[in-house]
């Protein structure tokens, strides 16, 4: 056991194949679907553990949902334990993600899957509110957090 | 023949111009008070998450009796981090600027040459929002360590912080004076406004009332809130989608010595966003706009048409105008201008601000 962690012991499970080719990073067109986005963010490294989002259950397939005609993408993730204190920054590297990587004009919801966190409600208000959003982007330490998240894709 | 209310239904939002410049999110705009009247160009500012605030003007176009919006001067290298309101003071001399740098700049316009003259520090972190009182005596700052601060307006451009008040259990959105009183109201993420002046010995500032849930009042974030031009109501917005309006007493007995009467919940304005509203502003004229994370501008007035719906639990608002497509992005702002009462501001994340011009669809006026 490591001490100091949140979760000391996750379940790791094997990745999984990829169904289709990752598209490409640069690309900002609207010709994109759920699966699409999943294969975005399910190499998210876990901000505790050398393991991706997806390795740790995190996320899976049914996490992403997209509703092209209202320009909206809705993400549900499920903590590790019920008092995951990490919750916040995993939230904010799935926006920061989709971001850089889809149209700036879809309208992104992230939620913890329901039953999945002590302070769901809490939990999920804070990971919408776009004005703590911003203001954790200009948090340098934060910001360095997310990116090296998002920078493993080679786990 | 159209009735009066067909007109009220037949407004239009044109747009006059859009403002490019800023590089990020546009936070905020707020008119110039005492601009666009005897002749003095109209002038907004506008403040953003690229740390910068632009002044913009609308001139003549030479040769013509057409004008345009142009960027007159751009307030930069003062704020290190996203600038998140602004606010004129109201003989339109000084310009107040709050930053997630925890800091407040004054900025003093000289002949058209903006100076930063002062910067309030004390918040521990991000200040979300800043507003002068009526008489330009006292400023108001708040932000993300759930304060509220009063400062006073010295001789010699100083700034005496005369109250730090605790209250709000979250970080505090919005604060906005009355439009005549020394009453300061504050709107915060734990769902509640918070209704403040001074106490009865006039030497310190408290908490008069809180408008929460247990008052029907609302059940998420608030984000901003507007008081109409007497002051006798207000309009606030809210994360749960949707707007309420508040009522002074008209009954003097319940009135307090600052001579408001404690507000009450008249209605409930839903249905209509399906998405965060972040910005209401109540006109002159009487029109609530708002603006929300749909994209969208839309448009209310108090309805009056009896004849329908028997008006038994007092007055109701309508819809009488729904922009889509407003911005590309979330509209984070709107403002009526102060004296040309069909103008209005927005602001958007997409870096965008347009000024729109209300106008009736038939041609017929332009005069309400």
């Amino acid at each position: 056991m490591t001490p100091g962690l949140i979760n000391a012991n996750p379940v790791v499970h094997a990745k999984k194949e990829r169904e289709r080719l990752v598209r490409p990073e640069d690309t900002n067109s609207n010709d994109f679907d759920a699966l699409d986005i999943y294969d975005s963010v399910r190499d998210i490294r876990d901000p505790e553990h050398p393991y991706s989002l997806e390795q740790l259950s995190v996320l899976s397939e049914e996490s992403v949902t997209v509703d092209e005609k209202l320009g909206r993408i809705l993400i549900t993730f499920t903590p590790t334990v019920q008092h995951c204190s990490m919750a916040a920054v995993i939230g904010l590297c799935l926006r920061v993600k989709l971001m850089r990587n889809f149209p700036a004009h879809y309208k992104v919801d992230i939620y913890v899957a329901p039953g999945s966190h002590a302070f769901e409600a809490s939990v999920n208000k804070q990971l919408n509110d776009k004005e703590r959003v911003a203001a954790a982007l200009e948090n340098p330490n934060l910001l360095q957090l997310v990116d090296e998240c998002l920078a493993s894709n080679d786990l | 023949m159209q009735s009066e209310n067909n007109l009220d239904e037949s407004l239009q939002l044109r747009e006059v111009q859009e403002l490019e410049g800023h590089t990020d999110t546009v936070w905020a705009v707020a008119w110039n008070p005492v601009t666009g009247i005897g002749g003095a160009p109209s002038m907004l500012a506008s403040c953003s998450g690229d740390k910068t605030v632009r002044i913009w003007e609308n001139t003549p176009t030479p040769n013509t009796t057409s004008s345009s919006w142009a960027c007159k001067a751009v307030l930069e290298e003062t704020h290190t981090r996203t600038v998140r309101s602004c606010a004129w003071s109201p003989n339109g001399k000084l310009l107040a600027t709050a930053s997630f740098d925890a800091t407040t700049a004054i900025w003093e316009n000289v002949g058209g040459e903006f100076e930063c003259i002062a910067s309030l520090e004390g918040h521990e972190n991000e200040v979300k929002s800043v507003s002068w009182s009526a008489s330009g005596m006292l400023l108001a700052t708040c932000g993300r360590d759930k304060s509220v601060w009063i400062w006073e307006v010295q001789p010699g451009n100083e700034f005496e912080c005369v109250s730090v008040l605790q209250g709000h259990t979250q970080d505090v959105k919005m604060v906005q004076w009355h439009p005549t009183r020394d009453i300061l109201v504050s709107a915060s993420y734990d769902n509640s406004i918070k209704v403040w002046a001074e106490d009865g010995d006039g030497d310190d500032w408290a908490c008069m009332q809180t408008l929460g849930s247990s008052i029907s009042g609302h059940t998420s974030t608030v984000w901003a809130m507007s008081f109409n031009s007497s002051g006798d109501r207000m309009v606030s917005c809210s994360d749960d989608l949707t707007l309420m309006v508040w009522d002074t007493s008209i009954n003097p007995a319940e009135r307090s010595g600052n001579g408001c009467g404690p507000w009450k919940h008249l209605c409930t304005i839903s249905g209509y966003h399906d998405r965060t509203i972040f910005s209401v502003h109540w006109s002159r004229g009487g029109l609530i706009a708002s603006g929300a994370s749909d994209d969208c501008i839309r448009l209310f007035s108090e309805s009056t048409d009896d004849s329908a719906t028997p008006q038994v639990d007092g007055p109701s608002y309508k819809l009488i105008l729904k922009k889509e497509k407003a911005h590309s992005m979330d509209v984070n702002s709107v403002q009526w201008h102060p004296s040309e009462p069909q103008l209005l501001a927005s602001a958007s994340d997409d870096g965008r601000i347009k000024i729109w011009e209300v106008t009736r669809i038939n041609g017929l006026a332009n005069n309400h």
